[in-house]
């Protein structure tokens, strides 16, 4: 009876929180907020569709990629040329931005997924440097080191809602449907396969999973969401250029993708938010403050709560109950899962720190 | 004919620098067999020490000594502090601090020093001979210099002395070795401290023409990875080879490929780094890993 209560409280929250998300994000950030914090907002919202792949790669599938800004920056590329060189609107190139670097991470994925672990790492964060160079080296299709400049697009008129407000709320709506698609093919149908893969690849393959087939083909999906996401920055910044693609961005979006949570739908979100606003309110300090705040949340974040913030939050929400103690219905404080963490992790410390007798 | 003999030999000089950044690779990764992403930015980071012990009047080469000495004690540190309670965890674990303390180590630089580039004083002396039609700056004949002498004294410590035996052991069987009772654990941190002053002798060889900024090491690190990683990452001899030929190809690229300017040499690195490892992943030097199932 008791666990019936809770379950139903448990449900009842979740759609009153819903309600309450939903009324946040449709109703306060649009039109509550200044022009400028709609626009950082619909940054967000970009990166975590971004990151949103990355988990696919990275989290799913235990393939290590530094190089997903690569991906972003072609199909922002692709956004960028196909609107200033011939004409299109804002909203079309992103479903063939998205082909392309489908196309593009197939390719890429191929030869790349047959490294492993840190070698696939070291790969593909050689892949991310040499976007910038190749990028200004054709400046007849990419416009050079000075970029491309296509011009945010306008609300339609009879919508009655500002510029900042349409881009949000379109960029919004195109994230939620990628959120909803991965949701159903992942959590629901690839997901077992996936982690397999991850986990142990070899039990995996005795088991019949296609190896190779899975980790390419879900690279390319990975690297899809990266160049649909990238479509969306032009769409939402108006100008791209080499310098808007640096190292730091694939390394961004490693951060935001670890401490978000990476074998999470829902992570991306937390990652995108932190990787957004972090360095805003960072650099009102010092500019060099919000590297700093990065490199330590990601060292904090591997030592503490190797799971993200959505692991973090799945584990509070999880019945403490799992027959050990016996005592249904009290959960395990924030306070209480931080000290744990922190005192397997003196424990590491103390090993490593004393002396062997 | 004298074009392709300078460009062979400026290709050597900066393969020199790849390679002593390279070797600081290999020996990070002897001891936990992970990639030190960060080997870069601590390089660059005692650079930055010895920039500012010549700002406080210390003579360039013993600025330059003592911040080898310090790189020792700060990769010893980094070692003990992030990497070691690590050891036993995942390949992304590892890779993410890695990642952690290459962002945070730039941002340091940036917070401590600024982002202004500030020319660094070189160790040589301002000559240039010419042998036929091909001149050679005393910059480049001593960093070839101080790259042999490097070579020399590690070929030294680790087959000549008891230290570098145990260093060899504690790589290549580590739970043998304490057994044995070597100190494992403390010869491992070694290890990095070693790694750590071989970068920070690649990055003060590499200032005075670079400029020393926060971003100075990033294209340096690429090329090391290129070269570690054709040499073998786990082989010193891989790391010179390596690191010489990377910097040849590199300039020699630049030079004669048509359409790759100096913009696209990166490209080479990308080239080198996946044909190794699709090729022949274990490099050229280095050992045959297999994994009992």
């Amino acid at each position: 009876m008791a666990a019936d209560n809770r379950r139903k409280n448990v449900v009842s929250l979740s759609t009153a929180g819903k309600l309450a998300l939903l009324a946040v994000l449709l109703g306060v950030i649009p039109f509550g907020l200044p022009s400028y914090m709609v626009g950082q907002f619909s940054l967000a919202v970009v990166y975590a569709v971004a990151i949103l792949g990355l988990n696919m790669i990275t989290g799913y599938v235990g393939s290590i990629s530094l190089g997903h800004g690569a991906f972003f920056a072609v199909g922002a590329y692709v956004a960028a040329i196909l609107m200033h060189r011939y004409g299109w609107d804002p909203y079309t190139p992103i479903p063939v931005a998205g082909l392309v670097c489908w196309v593009a991470g197939l390719l890429f994925g191929i030869p790349a997924l047959r490294l492993r672990g840190l070698y696939l790492a070291l790969g593909t964060l050689t892949l991310a440097v040499t976007v910038g160079p190749v990028l200004k080296r054709f400046t007849g299709v990419t416009g050079g080191s000075q970029g491309l400049f296509v011009g945010t697009p306008l609300a339609p008129a009879n919508l009655g809602i500002g510029d900042s407000q349409w881009v949000y709320l379109f960029v919004l709506a195109v994230a939620g449907v990628m959120f909803l698609v991965a949701r159903n093919v992942i959590d629901r149908g690839l997901r077992r396969a996936l982690v397999a893969t991850r986990d142990n690849e070899i039990v995996a393959s005795v088991m019949g999973v296609d190896l190779a087939r899975y980790k390419s083909l879900t690279f390319a999906v990975s690297s899809m969401y990266a160049g649909v996401a990238g479509a969306m920055y032009t769409l939402v910044v108006g100008y791209v250029s080499p310098d808007s693609f640096p190292i730091m961005l694939s390394l961004s979006f490693f951060v935001g993708a670890v401490i978000g949570g990476l074998t999470s739908i829902s992570g991306a979100v937390y990652g995108a938010l932190f990787i957004q606003f972090v360095p805003v309110w960072a650099s009102d300090v010092d500019r060099a403050l919000a590297g700093f705040v990065y490199g330590g949340a990601l060292i904090a974040a591997m030592l503490l709560m190797p799971d993200g913030v959505a692991g973090l939050i799945e584990k509070l929400r999880r019945r403490p109950d799992d027959g050990r103690t016996g005592k249904t219905g009290s959960r395990k404080k924030a306070s209480r899962v931080f000290l744990e963490r922190c005192g397997s992790l003196a424990q590491r410390f103390s090993v490593s720190f004393l002396p062997k007798k | 004919m004298t074009l392709f003999v300078q460009q062979l030999v400026e290709g050597l000089t900066s393969g020199a620098i790849y390679a002593s950044l390279a070797l600081a690779l290999v020996f990070s990764f002897r001891s936990t067999h992970v990639v030190n992403f960060a080997q870069g930015e601590m390089a660059m980071l005692s650079t930055y020490a010895a920039w500012q012990l010549t700002a406080w009047g210390l003579p360039i080469w013993a600025a330059i000594a003592a911040a080898l000495a310090i790189s020792f004690a700060g990769g010893a540190a980094i070692y003990g502090v992030l990497v070691r309670p690590m050891t036993h965890s995942s390949v992304l674990q590892i890779v993410t601090i890695l990642i952690g303390l290459f962002i945070a180590l730039n941002s340091l630089a940036g917070f401590i020093w600024g982002y202004l580039m500030k020319s660094f004083p070189s160790p040589f002396p301002d000559w240039r001979w010419t042998i036929g039609e091909v001149g050679i700056g005393a910059e480049a004949a001593g960093i070839a210099l101080l790259l042999m002498a490097t070579i020399g004294a590690l070929y030294l410590l680790l087959e000549h002395t008891k230290l570098g035996l145990g260093m060899r052991a504690a790589a290549a069987a580590p739970e043998s070795s304490r057994l044995v009772g070597i100190p494992v654990n403390a010869l491992l941190t070694v290890g990095w401290g070693i790694a750590a002053a071989l970068g920070a002798l690649s990055g003060v060889m590499v200032a005075p023409s670079l400029f020393l900024d926060p971003g100075m090491m990033l294209g340096v690190i690429i090329y090391a990875f290129a070269a570690a990683t054709l040499g073998g990452f786990d082989s010193i001899a891989g790391a010179i080879v390596g690191g010489l030929i990377v910097g040849v190809a590199e300039n020699l690229t630049a030079t004669y490929v048509p359409g790759i300017g100096a913009d696209l040499k990166i490209v080479v690195a990308l080239v080198i780094i996946f044909a190794t490892l699709l090729i022949r992943p274990n490099g050229l030097f280095g050992r045959e890993v297999t994994a009992r199932v």
